[in-house]
C-alpha cells in the first residue's frame, strides 16, 4: 500500500468517525435533558402538582393546577387567533394571489417566523396591555396567537400546493366555482397535512415564555378572567428556578416534564394523522 | 410560414369527403357544437389557427395528430377548461345548441359538457362520493344513490364496485378509475362529453374496455376524443379530424379519412411517416 493511499485511508476513516461521533452528540444532548427531567421531575411530580393552588411563601407543598389551566387558556386564544387567520391567508396565497403578493407575503411570514419570541411579547405589550393599563390572559393568547400565524400559513399553504392539479379540474369540469372547488377537494384532500401543520405550530408556542412575560405576565391564584393576569407553564418554570427554594426548584422539574410530556404528546398525535395515510393523494 | 401551410381546400363545419361514407355526410348532420374560425394563444404564441369543425349529434368525433399539434387545446377550449391557464386567449366562436359558449357561465357550461382527462382523477373520496360528486354541488333534487347507480351501469363498472361503494376510490386499478370518472361525469347527464386521451395511461385490457364504453354511450351524449392511437381513432370514432402544427388539415368521415385521406399530409401521418 502506496502512502498516498494509506493518508487517503486514514483521512476517509477518521472523516467517518466524526460524523458518527458528531450524530451521536447531538441525540446524546437530547436524551440527556430528558433523562435529566425524567428523574428530577418524576420525584417531584404528584397529584397535588395537577389540583392545588401554589402554596403560600414559607410553606412547601401545593401544586399548579393554575397554571395547567392558564396555559389551556392561553393556547386556546392563541388557536382561535392564529389558526384561522394562517389558513385563510394560506387559503389566499395558494389559490388566488398572483406570484409577486405570494412571494412578499410568504417572505414576510418566514421573516415574522424568525422575529425573537420577545419581540413579538413588546408588540403584544403595546398593542394589548398599554391601552388597558394592566396585564391579561388576553394579551398572552394574542401574543402566542401571532406566533401561530406564520408557522400555520407557510406549512398549510405547502399543503394546499401539493394537492394535484388534476384533481381541481376534474372538479371544475363538473361544474365546480373555484370556490366549491377548494371547499369539497383541496381542503379535504390537504386536511392531514394542515391538521399536522396545526398541531406543529401548537407545539412551538406551548412552550414559549418570553411573550408570556409583560403580556400573560402570572398569578399565584387562579386567574379571575379573560382580562385578568394568568398563570401558565413556562412561566411559572421560569420564575421558580430562579427562585431560592428547594421546594420551588422540584416543582419547576415536574412542570418542565408535564410540559414536555404535553408537546410529545402532541408531536406524537400529529405524526400518527399523518401516517394513517399519505397526506396529500398522489396524482 | 404558416400560411403557405394552410389547407387551401375546403375544411368545413361538416366533415369534407367523397365516397360511400359521404352519402351519409351528405344529408345535414344535426351538430351538438360548432367551431367557428378559432384562433388560440398562450400569451403571443399562437396555437391554433383559424379551426372550424363541428362535433355531430350522438356521434364520436376524433381529433388525432402528432404530439404538440394543438388537438388537446381545442378539445380544452369546448368547455372553457382553457381559462384555467394564464394568459391563454381565445379568439373566434364556438356554439353549443346555435349558443356562444364564450358567453355563458362557465359553470352551466361545464355541467352541460363533461370532460375525462388524461390520467384517472378520482377524489380523494369513495367510490359513491366520487360520482355523487357533480349531483352534489349541483344541488340536485334527484335521489342520489339511484343516479349514482345509473352512471356506474352507463360506465360498466356497477358489477365491479356494487359492494364496495363506500371504499377508497384508490384501491380501484387505474382502468377502474378512469371508468369511475367517466361515471362521474355522466351522472350530471351531460350533453358532450369531452376525453382527452383517456387511454393513455391505461393497459390494453382496459382500453378495450373503454372503447366499447364509448361506443355504447353515444345514445347518451355526444363524444368528442383526443388520441394519439390511430387505431383508437379508427375503432371508436364516427368522423375524424387530423390537426397539424395547430391547423385543421383534414375533417372526414372516419372509414374515409383512414382509406382514401385527401390530403397527402394526411396520408403521411395515417401510414406512419411522421408524428
Amino acid at each position: 500500500m502506496s502512502p498516498r493511499l494509506r493518508w487517503r485511508k486514514f483521512v476517509s476513516g477518521f472523516m467517518l468517525t466524526m460524523t458518527g461521533v458528531c450524530a451521536v452528540v447531538a441525540v446524546v444532548v437530547l436524551f440527556f435533558i430528558l433523562g435529566y427531567l425524567v428523574y428530577h421531575g418524576s420525584t417531584s411530580i404528584n397529584w397535588n402538582f395537577f389540583t392545588k393552588l401554589p402554596a403560600p411563601l414559607g410553606e412547601t407543598g401545593g401544586g399548579m393546577a393554575n397554571a395547567i389551566v392558564g396555559s389551556g387558556k392561553l393556547l386556546l386564544l392563541a388557536a382561535l387567533i392564529g389558526v384561522p387567520v394562517g389558513f385563510l391567508g394560506a387559503i389566499y396565497l395558494a389559490e388566488f394571489s398572483g406570484t409577486t403578493v405570494a412571494f412578499i407575503v410568504r417572505y414576510a411570514a418566514d421573516l415574522l417566523n424568525g422575529v425573537p419570541s420577545i419581540v413579538i411579547g413588546i408588540f403584544a405589550y403595546i398593542l394589548a396591555v398599554l391601552p388597558f393599563k394592566h396585564f391579561s390572559t388576553l394579551a398572552g393568547g394574542l401574543a402566542l396567537g401571532l406566533m401561530m400565524i406564520p408557522i400555520t400559513l407557510r406549512s398549510t399553504e405547502e399543503f394546499l400546493r401539493a394537492v394535484p392539479r388534476n384533481l381541481r379540474e376534474g372538479a371544475m369540469a363538473l361544474g365546480a366555482s373555484k370556490a366549491t372547488t377548494i371547499a369539497t377537494v383541496i381542503v379535504p384532500a390537504a386536511y392531514r397535512g394542515i391538521l399536522t401543520a396545526v398541531l406543529l405550530a401548537f407545539a412551538r408556542v406551548a412552550g414559549e415564555t418570553a411573550p408570556l412575560l409583560f403580556t400573560a405576565l402570572g398569578n399565584r391564584y387562579w386567574s379571575p378572567g379573560w382580562n385578568q393576569p394568568t398563570s401558565s407553564l413556562p412561566v411559572m418554570i421560569y420564575n421558580y428556578a430562579l427562585s431560592p427554594y428547594e421546594d420551588w426548584h422540584r416543582q419547576a422539574w415536574a412542570a418542565g416534564l408535564v410540559l414536555l410530556g404535553l408537546i410529545l404528546v402532541i408531536n406524537i398525535l400529529a405524526r400518527a394523522i399523518l401516517s394513517r395515510g399519505v397526506a396529500v393523494p398522489r396524482s | 410560414m404558416h400560411a403557405s401551410v394552410r389547407p387551401a381546400v375546403s375544411v368545413n363545419i361538416t366533415p369534407t369527403g367523397t365516397g360511400s361514407a359521404s352519402r351519409e355526410a351528405a344529408a345535414p348532420l344535426p351538430m351538438r357544437m360548432s367551431i367557428n374560425h378559432v384562433n388560440f394563444f398562450y400569451g403571443t404564441k399562437q396555437t391554433l389557427f383559424d379551426i372550424s369543425l363541428g362535433i355531430a349529434v350522438s356521434k364520436v368525433t376524433a381529433l388525432i395528430g402528432p404530439s404538440g399539434c394543438g388537438k388537446s387545446t381545442l378539445l380544452r377550449t369546448l368547455n372553457r377548461m382553457h381559462e384555467t391557464v394564464r394568459h391563454a386567449r381565445l379568439e373566434g366562436e364556438i356554439l353549443l345548441d346555435g349558443q356562444n359558449i364564450l358567453a355563458q357561465d362557465v359553470t352551466q357550461l361545464r355541467r352541460r359538457v363533461g370532460m375525462v382527462f388524461q390520467r384517472p382523477n378520482p377524489f380523494p373520496k369513495s367510490i359513491f362520493d366520487n360520482v355523487a360528486y357533480g349531483l352534489r354541488i349541483n344541488g340536485t333534487k334527484l335521489p342520489i344513490a339511484e343516479a349514482v347507480e345509473k352512471s356506474l351501469r352507463h360506465a360498466a363498472l356497477w358489477d365491479e364496485v356494487k359492494d364496495q361503494l363506500h371504499k377508497s376510490a384508490y384501491d380501484l386499478s387505474g382502468g377502474q378509475q378512469q371508468r369511475l370518472c367517466i361515471a362521474r361525469a355522466l351522472a350530471v347527464e351531460p350533453e358532450v362529453l369531452l376525453l382527452d386521451e383517456p387511454c393513455s395511461a391505461l393497459d390494453p385490457i382496459s382500453t378495450a374496455k373503454i372503447e366499447e364504453l364509448l361506443v355504447s354511450l353515444k345514445d347518451l351524449c355526444t363524444i368528442a376524443i383526443v388520441t394519439h392511437n390511430m387505431q383508437q381513432a379508427a375503432r371508436v370514432s364516427d368522423f375524424t379530424a387530423f390537426l397539424l402544427t395547430g391547423q385543421l388539415i383534414e375533417f372526414s368521415p372516419t372509414p374515409h379519412l383512414f382509406t382514401t385521406p385527401a390530403d397527402p399530409r394526411t396520408e403521411a401521418y395515417i401510414t406512419g411517416r411522421f408524428g
